[in-house]
């Protein structure tokens, strides 16, 4: 009996390969990894939409120098372990020359040995600073690290005159790189941390730690987490009369939370990538071409307004777009080509790579919104 | 006995041949996977399929034997081997002595405590920041190495995997088939018949208990070094339920049920990839129909279905006749 499943579990592996065959070859192969399902999806599902849109854009207006991308996307769930089973198969199986990917800092820490080992250059959409420091040879990321949202809401602290703050953060992989940020920079901007607690990522109420907020010194709370947890604080913190401030992560800058948080939304301050109030930046910004163009073009496909999540894709797609306009054929010398990016207006900043930055961005990447209105506006 | 020598002969074989059909595909990869997953699962079996008692917080002893080798090896610089040994000494020795008043408890609340247990040590790993570096996962442990040779790539993986599996399946069918394991099933039949024939049941279980958790710790270890990358969602509670899941798919009390079990679970969504986003749904459907119309799991479950279908076209030939 057992042979018997030997011999289909071969038959099916010889059909798969064949499969990948049988592909056309001057196309150039490049792979994505977004967790699409699982608890990381809100990640995951604007990332695949926005690549695979941006390749089927590369390729209606001719593909890059005249050779076309094909995207090869995998649903990784969320989970480490499937992210490294799927980035093997897209090196071993699809013989990609790149890969786009994973959605969470978690999943990204596990792939990362086997593109160094496999000399794969992979373009992670997720912000853990450990990404990229120290440098990996062939590791990139485009999501803005968490230390550059920390610095952008201590900076408007400062000039507001507030040094005392109240932390609330959730506990994984986001919150927890959140509040290591934010206690390492506070001494900097003489922040001095009052309160420092947790909540979990399936709380439901977190009144107990905002009533021993509300009972501290602190002149304003920073909330550090992803939907839905910062709605309901921030829905908790209005049911109690806190007056305090309050500041939230990148982590909440799409529409979602304003639908969720409702009129608990009014007032609450964050530092978001700029592609959310796109409008109203000033015409010099250089990155507004590149965001005006990405957020129409995503309502057009998906009749959404485009995140900056997806701009993290985005952006991923174009910078190795660039990098094999600039002639790059090989995984080896896109990335070669990827370390020379220099000033690239993307969505989530302007990227400029090097040998000791594989992350490229700096604080300009964050603007200070305000919720106003149902609506984003520049904090003032 | 012979045939026993004979079914585990051919399992071996099979095991160690089957890379030669996936050398450069990344099933390799997967298989040394369903290998990690096998152990957990026949683990799991000698718990549950053969004592009949249940545990829904076996992803916690695989997470310890995980994040004692990754810890002891990465921040404190142990010998790996020597780590493995000592993890699977201290899990088999907590499971020994949680087992006592736990293993007291019958069904419902049997789950319950496990499954709080399982929650426990989720919690653990995930807050204890300065240890475990938290939810953002433990990265940097160290291949296995034995002299010269380091297990860094699948293939060398695969062999170093199913080694351990091998051993474990061989541990197992001797203890099934042994005065112990005839013991166990007494137990799980009639716990009190069980006693008044003279088994020790509160220690037999206790003693089973901790080898199953042992034998998990050593497939954690494994599965740290293999990943070299650890974070607690590998071994929540979805995790426990997947294993039991494996179990039941397989066939409760049958060693190979489980390396069915766990080759069919681990294997499946990689061959309905290509159904994209209706994948979990027919996945979902198949696992349905697999309990209901084979309920003595795969390992009963494929050769009657392959009884039918003959005893079907031998019918109809008739007929033609």
């Amino acid at each position: 009996m057992l042979t018997r499943i030997m011999t289909v579990l071969m038959l099916s592996a010889t059909l798969l390969l064949s499969a990948s065959f049988a592909l056309a070859a001057d196309t150039i192969k490049i792979g994505g990894l977004f967790s699409v399902t699982g608890p990381p999806a809100f990640l995951g599902e604007p990332e695949r939409n926005t690549a695979k849109m941006v390749v089927d854009g590369i390729n209606k207006s001719g593909g890059i120098k005249g050779q076309k991308l094909e995207l090869i996307v995998y649903d990784t769930a969320g989970d480490a372990t499937k992210a490294v089973q799927m980035a093997t198969k897209l090196i071993r199986d699809d013989k990609v020359v790149a890969i786009i990917g994973p959605s969470t800092t978690g999943e990204t820490m596990a792939v990362i040995p086997v593109v160094e080992k496999a000399r794969i250059p992979l373009i992670s959409c997720a912000a853990g600073s450990k990404i990229t420091d120290p440098v990996k040879r062939y590791v990139f990321k485009t999501a803005q690290n968490d230390a550059l949202a920390v610095e952008r809401i201590y900076d408007y602290l400062k000039r507001q005159r507030q040094n005392r703050v109240a932390l609330l953060t959730v506990s994984d992989g986001f919150g927890a790189s959140g509040r290591e940020q934010l206690k390492a920079l506070a001494p900097r901007f003489g922040m001095q941390i009052v309160v420092d607690d947790t909540y979990g990522p399936k709380d439901t109420d977190m009144t107990s730690q905002l009533t021993k907020i509300r009972a501290s010194q602190a002149q304003v709370l920073i909330v550090w987490g992803t939907n839905p947890g910062p709605a309901v604080i921030a829905k908790n913190a209005r049911q109690l009369g806190l007056k305090l401030p309050l500041y939230m992560s990148h982590g909440v800058s799409s529409k979602k939370f304003i639908a969720l948080a409702g009129d608990a939304a009014e007032g609450v301050r964050l530092p978001s990538g700029k592609v959310i109030v796109a409008d109203a930046l000033s015409k010099k910004d250089p990155q507004k071409a590149s965001l005006l163009a990405f957020v129409k073009d995503y309502q057009n496909h998906y009749k959404q307004e485009g995140d900056h999540f997806g701009g993290h894709a985005w952006d991923a797609v174009m910078l190795l777009k660039a990098a094999i306009e600039r002639g790059a054929t090989t995984a080896e010398s896109i990335r070669d080509g990827l370390e020379n990016t220099r000033n690239f207006h993307g969505i989530g900043g302007t990227f400029t790579y090097s040998a000791g930055d594989h992350a490229g961005l700096n604080k300009e990447a964050f603007v200070m919104v305000e919720i106003k209105n149902r609506d984003w506006s520049l904090a003032k | 006995m012979k045939r026993e020598l004979l079914k585990y002969s051919i399992f071996a074989v099979c095991v160690l041949l089957a890379p030669l059909a996936f050398l450069d595909s990344y099933l390799l990869n997967v298989l040394v996977f369903v290998g990690i997953h096998t152990m957990l699962a026949v683990a799991l079996n000698l718990l549950l399929g053969y004592a009949g008692q249940i545990s829904l917080g076996h992803a916690a002893f695989f997470g310890l034997g995980a994040y004692l080798s990754g810890v002891l090896t990465t921040t404190y610089g142990w010998n790996p081997w020597f780590t493995m040994l000592v993890a699977a000494i201290v899990v088999g020795g907590l499971a020994f002595m949680i087992g006592f008043p736990i293993l007291k408890l019958k069904g419902h609340y049997l789950a319950m405590a496990t499954l709080g247990l399982g929650i426990i040590i989720f919690i653990v790993f995930n807050e204890w920041v300065e240890v475990t570096s938290g939810p953002s996962g433990f990265s940097g442990i160290p291949n296995l190495q034995l002299g010269q040779l380091i297990f860094d790539s699948d293939l060398k993986n695969y062999y170093l995997v199913w080694c351990f599996v091998l051993g474990c399946v061989l541990l197992s069918v001797n203890l099934a088939n042994s005065r112990i394991g005839r013991a166990l099933r007494a137990i799980h039949d009639a716990e009190v018949a069980a006693r008044v024939v003279g088994v020790n049941a509160r220690l037999l279980k206790v003693q089973i208990f901790a080898l199953s958790a042992m034998i998990s710790a050593i497939a954690g270890s494994l599965y740290a070094h293999v990943m070299t990358f650890i974070a607690p969602p590998s071994f929540g509670f979805n995790i426990s339920v997947e294993l039991l899941t494996m179990v039941v798919i397989g066939g409760l009390g049958s060693i190979y049920g489980s390396f069915l079990g766990a080759l069919l679970l681990t294997l499946l969504p990689e061959f309905l990839r290509f159904m994209h986003d209706y994948d979990i749904v027919f996945y979902g459907g198949l696992l349905m129909v697999m309990t209901i119309f084979m309920p003595g799991g795969l390992v009963q479950g494929i050769p009657d279905l392959f009884r039918k279908l003959v005893g079907l076209r031998k019918g109809k030939g008739d007929s033609h006749a």
